[in-house]
């Protein structure tokens, strides 16, 4: 069965979209990234879709969630390298996700981690 | 079909002297003698009495809209589209077809003896002048519109620059108003910017919007957050006393935006987020910004 790898990173924790996500995968990884996070004591999460072109309601409600759980659990999410498409196509739909923080790529994603925990 | 052909005949056989007449009638109305010359109204005449007569032969019908016409449309539409782009005005354009009239008329009068037959043969000549009149006023409006809206495309082109500031640090001046199409087009080309030079701050300055509405500030915020889920932070600045008790007055909650006055305030802030300063040298303290 396929599964989204999740990679440790200090106290970060690096999850990497690259497949179409279903219902199936998306609850894997809610599970997978909780068990992860209370496992590991991670105090971050963070999300690269920089190879999804298209994201629906379902994919931006999942993200939403991840983050929402993630802040349950103490550990900042930060979601990475949206393509502009996405990022127009969130926002027409209603999805800002609110909560959720975003950075242009990994790099800049893992310094406003660390400002965030510092 | 008699009639018709009656019509027809006539101007074929007197198609030299109507031609004369109705250029000398043309040149004697033309009030700017440096718009179109002689030779290109002598030309189109020429060549539209031609297909006339031409289509008036193939069809006993007068309906302008029939393809048996549609050589004489043609010519119509590309007389006027020349005309429309020369700065003619409707009425001058649509003279071309009505002035034909008056020879015609006279042609008419001259060859047929009986008052009936006549009358008869001129309101037919009057119909289909009229709408031929009327397709070459369409025709001259169509181009003009066509002529607009390549404008506008050409100015929504060239309305949405999106500049880099400093390192980081994009702007983007918005000048005219705010439609939903135009949104998309700023959207689109902020974020591509944003990915091409990996700036975290963009400074969207409004002040050349003249009008800020709902609908105005509902685009930006969507400009703004669609930024954001990119993983930039938007300023907007140049905001006006006025539009400012508008968004008031409207209950618009810009609470969720950073909001500047000026856009040097907000190229201050974005220095200061970005960790930047200027400073002023002694030497070129004239020239120099201010420090952030």
């Amino acid at each position: 069965m396929e599964k989204i790898p999740i990679l440790r990173m200090g106290r970060t924790l690096l999850v990497s979209i690259q497949v179409d996500m279903h219902d199936q995968l998306a609850m894997q990884l809610q599970d997978d990234l909780t068990s992860r996070i209370v496992g590991d004591r991670a105090n971050g999460v963070l999300i690269d879709i920089s190879s999804l072109d298209v994201v629906d309601s379902f994919i931006g409600r999942m993200i939403s969630n991840i983050a929402a759980m993630s802040r349950v659990l103490d550990a900042q999410t930060v979601v990475v390298g949206m393509q502009p498409a996405v990022a127009i196509t969130l926002v027409e739909l209603g999805l800002q996700l609110e909560g959720v923080r975003t950075a242009l790529n990994v790099e800049k994603g893992i310094a406003l981690l660390q400002e965030a925990t510092e | 079909m008699k009639e018709e052909t009656q019509l027809a005949a006539i101007i074929r056989k007197n198609e030299a002297d109507i031609l004369s007449e109705w250029i000398k009638a043309q040149m004697a109305k033309q009030t700017r003698r440096d718009q179109v010359h002689e030779a290109e109204i002598r030309a189109n005449c020429k060549e539209f009495l031609a297909a006339l007569s031409e289509a008036m032969r193939a069809t006993g019908s007068v309906d302008v809209r029939s393809p048996d016409w549609s050589k004489v449309r043609d010519l119509l539409t590309e007389i006027s589209t020349s005309r429309a782009t020369q700065g003619f005005s409707p009425t001058e354009t649509a003279t071309f077809v009505f002035s034909l009239k008056h020879p015609l008329f006279a042609r008419l009068r001259a060859e047929i003896t009986d008052a009936r037959a006549l009358a008869e043969e001129m309101w037919r000549a009057t119909l289909l002048l009229d709408d031929l009149g009327l397709f070459t006023t369409e025709a001259y409006q169509k181009s003009r519109e066509e002529v607009i809206h390549r404008q506008q495309r050409e100015l929504l082109e060239l309305s949405t620059p999106v500049v880099a500031l400093w390192d980081d640090v994009l702007a983007l001046p918005l000048i005219g108003t705010l439609d939903s199409g135009r949104t998309q087009v700023v959207m689109e080309s902020l974020l591509e910017r944003i990915v091409e030079t990996g700036a975290s701050i963009a400074i969207i300055d409004i002040t050349g919007v003249p009008t800020v509405d709902t609908l105005v500030a509902q685009h930006l915020m969507k400009t703004v957050a669609a930024a954001r889920l990119m993983g930039a932070d938007c300023i907007i600045s140049g905001i006006r006393p006025q539009i400012a008790q508008t968004i008031v007055h409207l209950g618009v909650d810009l609470s969720a935006v950073t909001t500047k006055a000026s856009l040097a305030d907000a190229f201050a802030v974005a220095l200061k987020r970005t960790g930047a300063t200027v400073t002023r040298t002694a030497a070129a303290s004239a020239a120099a910004k201010p420090s952030a």
